[in-house]
C-alpha cells in the first residue's frame, strides 16, 4: 500500500494519537498526518494541503463533525478523499446524517484496532 | 466532591441502569487502554484524594450529567494506558484522557439503553481539577454510583439523572 496524507479531526488530543497509532497499526503506511480540533480548523487545514483520508469524531466544539462533512462537500480537492467518523454518538439518525453526507464509514468509540482495519482499509484499496 | 443529591435507594426505577454504567465503564477501560477494572469494596480508596473530576452533559430523552471521579494519579494513568507512553510522560495530557474516557462512557451507556441512543445528546467533556467543591443539580433528582478499582486506584463513575 502507498504511503498517504491523512487528516485527524477530534477535539481531544489523546484521541488523535490514538487514532492515528491505531491507523500505523492497521498498516496503513501514513507520510504524514494532519489533526484539528474540529471541523473549521480541519476545513483551514484542507485549503493548504492534501489528504487521501479523513477521520472525523462528531461531538466537537466550534464545527462539529457532521457540519464539517456537510462543508467539505464543496471543498473540490476533497472530492472523493473518504471520510470515516469516528464517534461516541452512536444514534442510527447521526450514521444515516454521516454517511447522507458523504461518509463511507462508521466507527463507534470505544472501538478496537481491528474495526478501524475493517472499516479503512477497503476504503484505501477502492480509492486506488 | 461533595453532591447535594442522594444515591438511588434500591427501590428506584433507575437501579437497574448501575450494571448498565458499569459495563459501559468496563468496556471502555478493555478497549481503550487494556485494563481490567474490578469491582471496589465500600471504603476502597478511603485515602485517596479524588480531586479529578470528568464530567459530560445528557439532553433530550435523558437529562443528567455523568461524571468519572479519580486522583491525579490515577488520572495520569488513564493518559498513560490510553497513549501506550510512560507516566512521566502522559502527565499533560491527563484532563484531556480522562475527559474522553467520561466522554466514551456516557455514550457506551446511552447506547446500552433502549430508546435511550437516539435523542439524547452528549456535551462535550468538561474537567474540574480539586475536590473543595459542591455539585448542586436543579431538581431533586436521584444518582446512580459505581465505584470500580482501576490499577487498585479508585473510580468513581455516576450519573446525576434530572428527571
Amino acid at each position: 500500500m502507498d504511503s498517504i496524507q491523512a487528516l485527524i479531526v477530534d477535539d481531544s488530543s489523546v484521541m488523535r494519537k490514538i487514532v492515528e497509532r491505531s491507523l500505523r497499526q492497521a498498516g496503513v503506511q501514513l507520510s504524514k498526518v494532519f489533526e484539528a480540533g474540529n471541523g473549521a480548523e480541519a476545513l483551514a487545514v484542507l485549503k493548504d494541503n492534501k489528504v487521501s483520508l479523513i477521520l472525523c469524531d462528531i461531538n466537537m466544539p466550534v464545527m462539529d463533525g457532521l457540519e464539517f462533512i456537510k462543508q467539505l462537500a464543496g471543498v473540490e480537492s476533497c472530492k472523493g478523499v473518504p471520510v470515516v467518523m469516528i464517534t461516541t454518538e452512536g444514534s442510527e439518525s447521526n450514521v444515516v446524517t454521516a454517511l447522507s453526507c458523504g461518509a463511507k464509514g462508521y466507527i463507534r468509540k470505544p472501538f478496537t484496532e481491528e474495526q478501524v482495519k475493517e472499516h479503512v482499509i477497503p476504503l484505501l484499496a477502492g480509492a486506488r | 466532591m461533595k453532591s447535594t443529591n442522594d444515591l438511588l435507594t434500591a427501590t428506584n426505577k433507575h437501579q437497574d441502569w448501575v450494571p448498565l454504567l458499569e459495563v459501559a465503564a468496563r468496556e471502555v477501560f478493555e478497549l481503550m487502554l487494556g485494563c481490567k477494572l474490578k469491582p471496589a469494596a465500600t471504603d476502597a480508596g478511603a485515602n485517596e484524594n479524588l480531586d479529578v473530576t470528568s464530567m459530560v452533559g445528557l439532553a433530550g430523552k435523558l437529562c443528567g450529567l455523568l461524571s468519572v471521579r479519580c486522583s491525579s494519579k490515577a488520572a495520569v494513568l488513564v493518559a498513560s494506558k490510553m497513549l501506550g507512553v510512560d507516566v512521566d510522560k502522559a502527565s499533560s495530557e491527563f484532563k484531556d484522557a480522562l475527559g474522553e474516557v467520561c466522554n466514551m462512557v456516557a455514550g457506551n451507556f446511552k447506547n446500552k439503553i433502549s430508546g435511550l441512543n437516539e435523542g439524547c445528546m452528549l456535551s462535550v467533556p468538561t474537567v474540574v481539577v480539586g475536590s473543595d467543591y459542591s455539585l448542586h443539580s436543579m431538581t431533586d433528582s436521584p444518582a446512580i454510583e459505581v465505584r470500580l478499582l482501576f490499577e487498585d486506584l479508585l473510580l468513581v463513575v455516576s450519573i446525576q439523572i434530572n428527571e
